[in-house]
């Protein structure tokens, strides 16, 4: 090796030079690191998400009638305390028993009867407003002999917002189990924890994102 | 405690998170709708347990047959340029992404949007509501027929116009895969002023970019547009060790 050589992955192209993600590399024939294309970077959903995301039976994680099924019911506010009313609040989580109707559980994938698991709610009526029809999950092992405690992975989308943010519901009436869970203990102190919080209420539970302010709602880098 | 599951054995892949540099922030100051709803707290970090390396099982019985050709819808023809845009969705590792639903919407070839809330006094298109949906084959490719969506002007700044560009919304197979963009065509003179554009990274810009292609267009028929979808991949790494007794 003379000269430093420039590895071709490593040069920008212009704009309007076309990216296509290569299958492998050139040169020596030899792959010098793990093979890796560059991901396909994140933008807002925009006003006008309603078109493409919104599903007539989108907030049914639960089937209607499933029992013990209840609703999780919230707000999505931004820093002025004002109703998002253009946000989508997705919602992925175990099933009561601790599964996941997901092959990529390497347990096996779960078939909890009339459990999707995954649900999105448009928070456009009422503004502001989301809705998600589901089960308890849960507790699912934290990887480290333990268990989490029952908890619900939620990305919201909104205009403004150029990624998606990652929250985390836990349940209030879970005292015990929060206070086993290493993703609430890795949180700084208990009034991050209780943003996390979703409240009992009539037909379920409560639970606010708040984007920002004073009561900002503690966000996860995934 | 009944229905857990012992946490023996498990082993989790760790998906690889992009280089701050070349992601997408959450906020970007010329993009003044990000001033009240962009999070200001830094993220907590949250390793990938089984909860963010699964997901919801989305595939053909979301998607019906027209789904895939927006440009028929009424019962007749959308005005506009017919194109054919088509890809591969990957992961980060080179692995096709089979089976992955992908949603699309888009304004019509006026660049209005089929929604209650654009006013831009363009017309709407009896025949084009701008939604479509299609699921990956077996070596993750996709494609559908639209029209090239127009350009549009948005109240952000003086004169303020959006590069065309079609929205995608993509679910891989686990939670931490999931992704939501938009495609934009090659050389649009708009980029320059478009802040949700520029709030990439000018290192991932490119990505963003779909290719013109002569060989998938179709004579006497459509342009063709290619764009390939690059997802987070997959870092096998042990992720629980305690009881493996599986070494061969």
């Amino acid at each position: 090796m003379g000269e430093p050589s420039v590895n071709p992955l490593l040069v920008v192209p212009g704009v309007s030079e076309p990216y296509q993600p290569r299958s492998g590399r050139r040169g020596s024939g030899f792959l010098d690191g793990p093979l890796r294309l560059g991901t396909t970077p994140s933008a807002t959903v925009g006003p006008y998400l309603a078109i493409g995301m919104t599903w007539p039976d989108g907030a049914w994680a639960a089937e209607e009638g499933t029992p013990g099924a209840f609703w999780i019911r919230g707000r999505v506010l931004d820093g002025a305390g004002d109703l998002v009313a253009d946000a989508m609040v997705e919602t992925w989580q175990a099933d009561p028993d601790g599964g996941f109707p997901s092959p990529e559980d390497p347990r096996g994938a779960a078939a909890y009867p009339g459990f999707r698991g995954f649900a999105r709610s448009h928070t456009a009526d009422p503004p502001g407003q989301f809705a998600v029809h589901t089960l308890k999950p849960g507790r699912v092992p934290d990887g480290a002999g333990g268990l989490q405690a029952p908890h619900i992975d939620v990305s919201v989308f909104a205009r403004g917002i150029l990624d998606r943010v990652v929250t985390r519901i836990y349940f209030a009436d879970e005292a015990e189990a929060n206070a086993e869970d290493p993703v609430l203990a890795s949180l700084p102190d208990d009034a991050a924890r209780r943003t996390l919080l979703a409240t009992p209420a009539a037909d379920g539970y409560r639970f606010d994102i708040h984007l920002q302010g004073e009561r900002e709602t503690v966000f996860f880098a995934v | 405690m009944t229905g857990t599951t012992s946490a023996g054995g498990l082993h989790l892949p760790r998906y690889h998170r992009e280089d701050a540099a070349l992601r997408t922030p959450v906020g970007f100051p010329d993009y003044r709708s990000t001033a009240l709803r962009a999070p200001l707290r830094t993220p907590v970090d949250l390793p990938h347990r089984l909860t963010e390396v699964t997901g919801p099982v989305l595939g053909e019985d979301r998607v019906l047959p027209h789904d895939a050709d927006l440009t028929l819808r009424n019962g007749g023809e959308a005005v506009g340029q017919r194109i054919l845009v088509h890809g591969r969705v990957l992961d980060s590792d080179g692995r096709a992404v089979p089976g992955a639903l992908v949603e699309v919407w888009q304004a019509n070839a006026a660049g209005r949007y089929r929604h209650l809330g654009d006013s831009f006094p363009a017309p709407l298109d009896p025949h084009f509501d701008g939604l479509g949906r299609v699921v990956t084959d077996s070596l993750g490719r996709y494609e559908f027929m639209t029209v090239k969506p127009g350009a549009y002007p948005w109240g952000n700044h003086h004169n303020a116009w959006r590069p065309a560009h079609i929205h995608f919304s993509l679910f891989g197979r686990a939670f931490t895969q999931r992704l939501v963009t938009q495609m934009y065509f090659p050389d649009d003179p708009l980029f320059g002023q478009d802040p949700i554009f520029n709030a990439m990274p000018a290192a991932a810009r490119h990505r963003a970019i779909s290719r013109f292609s002569l060989e998938r267009s179709q004579e006497n028929w459509a342009l063709a547009f290619e764009w390939d979808i690059v997802l987070r991949g997959a870092e096998q790494t042990p992720f629980e060790t305690d009881d493996d007794g599986d070494v061969a």
